[in-house]
């Protein structure tokens, strides 16, 4: 900002409201780490005081850690994450690129119905899903969430992948074409890196509701061989007994993989190699 | 080598029909240039003749061979765009050497064409750097290499310079006017740009609404324009147009160039007032509004000094004076 257009109560203004919206964003997430490290009778006593030196107790990690399989639960997440994000984001580049680079008869039709599921959530399916993986023989593998999972995410990729993809350079694909490169490669080579910025962002807005679903793993997968971290957490959420420090301390557990997944990605939103292409 | 025949092209993006049946010969060595308004298919062409747009009927020859089912890389062909559109990823050196390693040219040899090409465009001093690394001029200059490595039977220009300021734009015309001579490979160039199209062509090819107005050299062009649209096109400032009815002519219109029309303070053909004066240094661009022939520009060469609002006669060289009909043609 240029002296010119700063005026003082209108930064000071405009500092208390996005530091109000961070400290109600970030107020639970806190809170939940806070008293993760706290003993039981530190939670419900003071919930709101950080730990002290009376109250702190790692027995939530403990139970967590010593329950074994968690290690295993967050290792099926992190595939499921991981293998349905790459699935959305190839998948999800390559259509758009088909759907704005190449002239076919229907592709506004096409465009329009890969781009219909983000009206229409994947959950109204469910039975029919379930049926499905039955039928397959697919129900308690991770397969069967990788495939929702990208089906998931799909309609949103294409659509905004498909968007950006037509601001790549034209004359950039033909000086491709005419130096005998394949279509494979101007995509791979050429469009893509110029397009990571917006995968990035397609890369957050799939990954969070992946890593964070409860219903499929419910559903598809519960067995104790494919639970994932949401859906073991629930294990200490007991009908007659809550262990809440192994619950927090799970959440907070489950928190850094995604808070990883997101530094990576947001610095390739950041930085842009993209310069220097064209003008 | 590098000879082109364009045969009854046409092409038609769903139901617009784009370019509505060109036939074009361009023999060795020549420099054709494309001119036309914004919009009337020269990049069109550019890309049907490079095989980066299917033509919808007719036929490509390039050098004897009908290339319509040949693709891009196999083509013969080198283009240089208006964006320059240079790899962002590679260096400058792997930017020129690409097409060449893509078609499995040895590397020894795609050196030796990147040093000649790299002198002949004083691009040495940046060859390991990224275009992102480089200047406007730079980048265009790479682009130009990147063609001329590939040592093709036809290069394609598409407004190659719009991008560069003036004093740049005229020192790049000037490269490839050596380039031209030089090599003197085949070239075609479009633009919008008189000057570039005077100056570069041996022949002009004028364009509009998809169709060839008029092919010719360009003092051809200048000299005896076919049509209403060529006359108007070639030539700055434009033609002037008066309707012939008003001038108690025959021909539907008279036109008349700027610099063949003479002023006088007391006596002439047209009287008018002075609207307003461009003074350009070595010539002075005088509006004058006249009874007869209406709004006129009138091209003096050196200083002239006129007060808008003043009173001056105009009167046209009548040995360079063209009529056209009502269809807009050249009548003799
Ligand atoms: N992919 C396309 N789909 C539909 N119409 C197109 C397409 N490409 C070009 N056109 C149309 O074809 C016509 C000619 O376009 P072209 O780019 O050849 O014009 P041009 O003469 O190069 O213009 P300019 O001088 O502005 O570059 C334009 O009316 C344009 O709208
Ligand atoms: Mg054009």
């Amino acid at each position: 900002m240029s002296t010119a257009t700063r005026s003082l109560p209108r930064t000071i203004g405009a500092h208390a409201i996005l530091l109000t919206y961070t400290a109600i964003a970030l107020f639970p997430v806190i809170l939940v780490i806070m008293n993760s490290f706290k003993s039981r009778a530190g939670i419900f006593g003071a919930p709101l005081t950080p730990p002290t030196p009376k109250t702190f107790d790692l027995i939530g990690y403990t139970t967590v850690i010593g329950q074994g399989d968690f290690i295993h639960y967050f290792q099926n997440s992190l595939v499921v994450t991981v293998a349905s994000l790459f699935f959305v984001l190839l998948f999800g580049a390559m259509a758009a690129f088909a759907l704005s680079e190449y002239r076919f008869r229907g592709n506004t039709l096409m465009g329009l119905y890969l781009a219909l599921g983000i009206m229409i959530p994947i959950r109204l399916g469910t039975v029919a899903i379930l049926q499905l993986m039955v039928a397959s023989g697919l129900v308690n593998t991770l397969t069967a969430l990788i495939l929702v999972y990208t089906a998931q995410g799909l309609p949103l990729a294409v659509f905004i992948l498909s968007e950006f993809m037509k601001q790549v350079s034209d004359d950039l694909k033909n000086a491709g074409r005419i130096d005998g490169l394949s279509e494979y490669t101007i995509f791979f080579r050429l469009v893509l890196p110029l397009v990571r910025p917006s995968m990035a962002t397609v890369a957050v807005f799939t990954m969070i509701p992946i890593w964070n679903d409860l219903w499929f793993p419910l559903i598809l997968a519960p067995s104790e061989e494919t639970k994932t971290v949401t859906l073991g957490a629930q294990l200490f959420l007991g009908q007659f007994v809550t262990n809440w420090n192994a619950i927090l301390a799970a959440l907070s557990l489950a928190i850094m993989p995604v808070l990883i997944l997101y530094a990576i990605f947001s610095r390739q939103l950041i930085r842009g190699i993209t310069s220097g292409a064209v003008k | 080598m590098g000879s082109l025949n364009i045969e009854n092209v046409k092409k038609a993006f769903g139901p617009v029909e784009v370019l509505k049946g060109i036939n074009l010969e361009v023999t060795d060595g020549e420099f054709v240039v494309f001119v036309g308004p914004s919009g009337c298919g020269k990049s069109t062409l550019l890309r049907v003749i490079a095989g980066l747009e299917d033509s919808t009927s007719g036929r490509v020859v390039i050098d004897g061979a009908d290339v319509s089912a040949t693709p891009p890389a196999k083509r013969g062909i080198a283009m240089v765009f208006q964006t320059y559109a240079l790899y962002p990823h590679l260096t400058v050196k792997n930017n020129m050497g690409l097409g060449l390693k893509q078609a499995g040219t040895p590397a020894a040899e795609i050196e030796r064409r990147i040093g000649i090409a790299s002198s002949m465009l004083s691009l040495e001093p940046y060859l390991e750097r990224r275009p992102a690394e480089l200047s406007g001029g730079q980048r265009q200059r790479v682009a130009i290499g990147r063609a001329v490595v590939r040592e093709p039977k036809l290069f394609l220009f598409d407004e190659p310079l719009s991008n560069l300021d003036a004093a740049l734009r005229v020192n790049t015309r000037l490269e490839i006017a050596q380039l031209h001579r030089r090599l003197k490979a085949t070239m075609i160039y479009v633009t919008h740009d008189q000057v570039e199209a005077m100056t570069l062509a041996d022949k002009i090819v004028v364009l509009n609404a998809g169709r060839i107005e008029q092919i010719g050299g360009p003092m051809e062009l200048y000299n005896s324009p076919a049509n209403e649209f060529v006359a108007g096109f070639i030539g700055s400032p434009k033609m002037n147009f008066v309707d012939g009815a008003r001038l108690g002519e025959t021909a539907k219109t008279i036109g008349v160039r700027p610099e063949h029309l003479t002023v006088d303070p007391k006596s002439g053909a047209w009287k008018g007032t002075v609207v307003h004066a461009e003074h350009l240094g070595a010539d002075t661009n005088l509006y004058l509004d006249c009874e007869k022939a209406g709004l006129i520009t009138v091209r003096i060469f050196g200083v002239y000094d006129a007060e808008p609002g003043a009173t001056l006669y105009a009167t046209p060289d009548p040995a360079k004076t063209y009529r056209f009909g009502a269809d807009g043609k050249v009548l003799k």
